[in-house]
């Protein structure tokens, strides 16, 4: 049951990978996207990490796709949009896609992986919580300085400009 | 789900062979009673809309088929199936047919952790309140799917409107939840109901527990009201500047899957307000697990839905009773306004549970009292 949920994702997952790199329209690239979130999160699902699985769809369908779509459709050549992914330099980027793929291949399969067997069901949430919380504070807390700088930092660039004007004097008094 | 279908296969031996097979069925079962429901409801709901605006506005409303019109959801959604369904020529074709799909997923998705009852759930998950606000990201990408496809002007600035407006109140909607996922210190939407039981009554529920988790409760109605672009702010919709807004090109039951997102949404948010905020189904003064299952699940569900039901006549009212806001004055409130208060009830509902080891004021005052 298991193995057959798992080779049904991988299908989706995969399928829609294709369809994401070889459609030429940056919408359908962008469903594509959706669906291989989506797969992603079904295999979290089945590798027991429910938490994982929810922020995948929280944040890359809810936010990066979202951002994505937005930024295709507010650009001024939307009625391009439907063909807005032509190819360029078939045969390097077919010798780099290849090289990666043999090299990635070859790591996969040398990789002594811990495997574990009878992988029990149990909620992660806590555990993570409590590890974020501990163990692993100082890089959760620079990844939130991270965050919030750019945030302020995408405020400040969409700022209109006379309220950047307003604010230039007072920052080379600062100087 | 297991002890289910380990229970049934213990009565019938002879499925033992296909253990899978009756998981499956099981599941089939239960997503075929909650999609009833949710249609139901949102025929339930169109009338019961229809008749409170009328009621507010001093009309009758729908009163011809059946009595006090109350079999008018039928008749339209047999309309609805039979209308053509049109598909505009230089719409995109496959996105426009998907996109209502997207949408209806993503609200009926949330049904799987509603607490209906003491144990009447599809699926106690553990990350319950998160994976609500994790399926309904997929309604935005369907909204701004849709407006795309149309190929229409106003389609296109509805389904934006209504994709940013979604992403900016997914911000309260998920903080003003964080005080009841604190007090219970759990993410799953029964064990939050279970920790606001107990001797108090009424007085157990979180609205109650501290100032902050009260003014949470209305954050929370309001940054649903807003995610689930109903009135006031159903700017992407907004009649007066977009035709119909993302919907505009639908026609038939592709329409009507839209009606039923936005019905099965203003269920979803009373449901979880009720759950998060109002008890949920916990009966008052009793103990639902020391009641037979039978009348346990009965009386819960009945306490359950009359309290939901109640906040969703309160949307509707809203809905009737509040003007539009403008898309700027929207922006700001989520922004300015909303963002730091839900962040402010955050932190002190923090405190709170920190300072007073998670006591409510209601208990405190009952342990004075003995």
């Amino acid at each position: 049951m298991a193995d057959l949920v798992f080779v049904l994702l991988s299908i989706l997952t995969v399928v829609s990978a294709l369809i994401v790199a070889g459609n030429s329209s940056v919408i359908y690239s962008a469903v594509g996207l959706l669906f291989t979130f989506m797969g992603v999160a079904g295999l979290y699902v089945l590798a027991s990490a429910d938490f994982l699985a929810a922020t995948q769809m929280l944040v890359y369908v809810g936010g990066i796709l979202v951002l994505i779509l937005f930024a295709v459709f507010l650009s001024n050549r939307i009625s391009d949009a439907k063909l807005s992914n032509p190819t360029h330099m078939r045969v390097p980027s077919a010798i780099v896609c290849i090289a990666l793929f043999g090299l990635m291949s070859n790591a996969a399969v040398t990789t002594e992986w811990a495997v574990k067997t009878n992988v029990e069901y149990a909620p992660t949430t806590a555990v993570l919580g409590r590890l974020l919380m501990t163990k692993y504070l100082l890089p959760f807390e620079v990844v939130s300085v991270l965050l919030l700088a750019a945030l302020i930092g995408a405020a400040l660039l969409s700022r209109p400009e006379s309220a950047k004007a307003a604010l230039k004097p007072d920052m080379e008094e600062g100087q | 789900m297991e002890q289910l279908t380990a229970l049934i296969i213990q009565k019938v031996p002879a499925l033992a062979v296909a253990p899978w097979a009756v998981t499956l069925l099981l599941i089939g079962i239960v997503a075929f009673i909650i999609l009833q429901f949710a249609m139901v409801f949102a025929g339930f709901g169109t009338y019961l809309e229809r008749k409170i605006a009328a009621d507010i506005q001093g009309r009758i409303g729908p009163n011809r088929v059946g009595p006090i019109g109350l079999l008018q959801f039928l008749a339209d959604g047999i309309k609805l199936i039979l209308k053509e369904d049109i598909i505009p020529t230089a719409a995109d074709n496959h996105l426009f047919r998907m996109a209502p799909y997207l949408i209806f997923t993503g609200s009926f998705a949330a049904f799987v952790v509603v607490p209906f009852g003491f144990s009447l759930i599809a699926a106690d998950l553990n990350i319950g309140i998160y994976y609500v606000m994790a399926v309904t990201s997929l309604v935005s990408i369907g909204v701004l799917l849709a407006g795309w496809a149309s190929n229409n002007k106003w389609s296109m600035l509805g389904g934006m409107r209504a994709a940013a407006q979604i992403v900016s109140y997914e911000i309260p909607v998920g903080m003003a939840l964080i005080p009841a996922v604190l007090i219970a210190g759990s993410l799953s939407t029964q064990d939050i109901i279970r920790s606001q039981g107990g001797l108090l009554g009424i007085f157990g529920w979180n609205l109650f527990h501290n100032p902050f988790s009260f003014f949470s409760f209305f954050l929370y109605m309001v940054a649903a009201l807003a995610e689930t672009n109903r009135t006031p702010f159903d700017i992407p919709e907004a009649e007066s500047e977009l035709v119909s807004g993302y919907n505009t090109e639908y026609s038939g039951i592709r329409f009507g899957f839209f009606f039923m997102a936005e019905y099965a949404d203003v269920f979803v948010v009373s449901a979880l307000a009720t759950a998060c905020f109002l008890g949920g189904w916990q009966i008052p003064f009793f103990n639902a697990a020391s009641l037979p299952p039978v009348w346990a699940n009965l009386l819960s569900l009945g306490v359950f839905m009359a309290k939901a039901l109640a906040l969703v006549c309160v949307i509707i009212w809203i809905r009737w009773t509040l003007p539009r806001l403008r898309v700027d004055q929207l922006m700001r409130m989520s922004w300015k306004y909303m963002v730091p208060l839900t962040f402010f009830n955050f932190l002190g509902v923090s405190l709170w549970v920190l300072v007073f080891k998670g006591k409510g004021i209601p208990q405190m005052i009952a342990s004075i009292f003995g």
